[in-house]
């Protein structure tokens, strides 16, 4: 729950330590068609261990339908997925939890009728010790609340002051806040997060950024959709570009500017104008 | 790539203000301010009961003032002994409505666990404590076949339920023939909840005690297990319900079965407050059950309300109901006035359910 201070400061090097070339996850020619849409196309993903690795593209090119494949919220038509070098199949998203992927969705999937801790804590609830909990199956919700708000002071949501009022009471802002809350206390393989700050002013985006850091100094990889170019380029080693549900490139952030991502994205170049191997 | 330092959000942190009580109500968005009226929708939301408790005294109030006979104990326990049976069947059809649900066959499943009480006990001559069993066993069947038709087939609760409405009532004419066992020859420990004890003059029955055990029970089921927080999560927002790992079929599939059980105690319960076996005493209570659920203050859109609620809902009937005949008005005003009650009740939620969306 609480950040590791001696993971956070040997990611604060220049070569962080936990870095390699080794796959968290991978697909291979993922395919997902909705009814004559075809959301992914033969689209290829690979996250390596350690690395922030943003997801980028225009509306509808399939960023949230290929980030869905890999937290088990929908399941592929066609393709392999690789968790850790072995063929997975991830029938639900339990099994993605199970195997430590936490995903804040688009919708950000949040109970607007519960309070903000039994959000955070939603389907791993903490039991209290002793027969109140094995027995009378009685929830620990002290604890809980305590913890949920040690997760949402990270995040420096000041305005919630308690985490006992329910998530429907909250500003869109605040119940990001709440989803990326959730994601980052539990996430221990991956952390996906599908547009975390599009709702967020610009202090609270700020204060997302910096999470995303914390949680990738931890030692743990993190993949971030978003269409803030400059977040992009602050957080993100390599940059996936998503174009008509196919991956059309995977470059290092440091070797191509904004502008020629966005004109990959968009279709206005190509990978091979940019003299960038096509991915896959 | 810049990682930055931590020391920051330890300053932070440390600037956080404790929250001020860890249930109260606090002003968001930095502490905007709240009209009288929003305050009040604000703490409705936070305490569902608010509603359904301001109209059950109000009704109090005024009856005991109109008619000197209503205020009395053994007026109470008469409303409660009146309402006992919608009431548990109220407690499952909250559990149902939660999800987002809802179950038209609930007296219908009541009436078929009775009849195959008596049918078992009385023309088979089964000991009666193993007919009650399995009486109330047929509940948590019926329960387990409106749970399948709904996550199995994907057919809404309403149809789902309205279409074993007409089979397990069908069932329990054919069972029964149509007719009623006598109290005469109705074993004992089927009665036995009608049966009761003297507390300050006024006779209060094992039925009433048992239904308001149920309530707690599942008060602090629903309140304070995971099963309990599931079944909200599952009508709030299925969608998100799933996302965060919770497998609400079988969240649903549980409810449903659960309900059934509640149910077949309440064949028993149905039994001992009207002294025979009658196929078909009880069978308005399908719709009576929801409206003390909606006069609870519980939302048909789920996901939202408390099981106490339900209790409240069903003695608010019956004290209207009690008070207006009293009061010398004709039964037809009950009517006239419990369906105001749920329009009212209806048009609450609605407001309050605006106010997050
Ligand atoms: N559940 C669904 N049912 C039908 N079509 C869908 C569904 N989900 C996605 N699609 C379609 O698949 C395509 C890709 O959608 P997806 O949500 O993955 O895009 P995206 O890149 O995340 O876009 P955005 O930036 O707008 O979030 C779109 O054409 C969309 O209409
Ligand atoms: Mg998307």
């Amino acid at each position: 729950m609480t950040t590791d201070t001696t993971a956070a400061v040997a990611g604060g090097a220049a070569s962080a330590p936990f870095r390699s070339h080794e796959l968290v996850i991978e697909g291979r020619k993922l395919v997902k068609r909705y009814g004559h849409v075809v959301a992914l196309d033969e689209t290829d993903f690979e996250i390596r261990q350690g690395e922030v690795l943003a997801v980028i593209g225009d509306n509808g090119a399939g960023k949230s339908s290929l980030i869905q494949c890999l937290s088990g919220a929908v399941q592929p038509d066609e393709g392999e997925l690789l968790v850790g070098g072995e063929l997975t199949t991830l029938k639900s998203p339990v099994e993605a939890r199970r195997l430590g992927i936490e995903t804040v969705f688009q919708s950000l999937a949040v109970s607007p009728a519960l309070d903000v801790a039994s959000n955070i804590f939603l389907g791993r609830e903490l039991r209290r010790a002793g027969i109140a909990g094995s027995v009378f199956r009685m929830l620990d919700k002290k604890k809980m609340r305590q913890e949920a708000l040690g997760a949402m002071s990270e995040l420096g949501l000041q305005t919630l002051q308690n985490v006992g009022q329910s998530v429907e009471t909250l500003s869109g802002g605040q119940r990001q806040g709440v989803a990326v809350a959730r994601a980052a206390a539990f996430g221990s393989k991956v952390v996906i997060l599908d547009e975390p700050t599009a709702a967020l002013g610009v202090k609270e985006s700020g204060r997302v950024v910096k999470l995303i850091k914390d949680i990738n100094a931890r030692g743990i990889p993190v993949i971030l959709i978003s269409h803030n170019m400059p977040q992009i380029f602050e957080v993100a080693d390599r940059v996936h570009i998503q174009r008509l549900g196919r991956r059309i490139a995977l470059v290092e952030t440091s070797q191509i500017d904004m502008g020629d991502a966005v004109a990959l994205m968009v279709g206005a170049k190509t990978p091979e104008q940019l003299g960038l191997e096509t991915a896959s | 790539m810049a990682r930055s330092a931590t020391d920051a959000r330890e300053d932070e942190r440390a600037s956080i203000p404790a929250p001020k009580s860890p249930r109260g109500l606090v002003e968001i968005d930095g502490g905007a301010r709240l009209t009288p009226i929003q305050w009040i929708e604000r703490r409705m939301l936070s305490r569902p009961l608010i509603g359904p408790i301001a109209v059950l005294v109000f009704a109090l109030i005024v009856f005991s003032i109109v008619s000197p006979n209503f205020g009395t104990l053994q007026n109470f326990s008469l409303i409660l002994q009146q309402v006992q049976v919608i009431a548990m069947l109220g407690i499952a059809q909250t559990l149902i409505i939660l999800t987002a649900g809802i179950d038209l066959s609930v007296a219908a499943v009541m009436l078929l666990a009775q009849v195959v009480m008596g049918k078992l006990a009385v023309a088979m001559g089964l000991p009666p404590e193993l007919a009650l069993v399995l009486g109330i066993l047929v509940g948590v069947a019926c329960g387990a076949i409106n749970g399948l038709i709904v996550t199995k087939l994907n057919i809404p609760p309403f149809i789902a339920t309205l279409g074993t409405l007409s089979i397990f009532y069908a069932l329990n004419i054919f069972l029964s023939g149509g007719e009623s066992v006598p109290y005469a020859d109705v074993p004992g420990l089927f009665t036995w909840l009608g049966t009761g004890f003297q507390v300050l003059g006024t006779t209060f029955t094992f039925g009433q005690v048992l239904t308001i055990l149920m309530f707690l029970v599942f008060a602090y089921i629903l309140r304070s297990t995971a099963w309990g927080t599931h079944i909200y999560a599952v009508g709030d927002n299925l969608e998100a319900a799933r996302l965060s790992g919770i497998r609400v079929n079988r969240v649903l599939m549980s409810v449903y079965i659960v309900a059934g059980l509640i149910i077949g105690v309440t064949a028993w319960l149905l039994i001992g407050r009207i002294g025979s076996i009658s196929p078909t005493a009880g069978a308005s209570y399908n719709l009576a059950s929801i409206t003390a659920v909606v006069i609870g203050g519980t939302s048909l859109f789920g996901g939202r309300g408390r099981i106490m609620g339900t209790l409240l809902g069903a003695v608010i009937v019956g004290v209207f109901s009690s008070g207006l005949s009293l009061a010398g008005f004709d039964n037809l005003w009950q009517e006239f006035t419990i369906g105001i009650l749920i329009i009212g009740a209806v048009a609450v939620d609605q407001r309050l359910r605006k106010i997050g969306r």
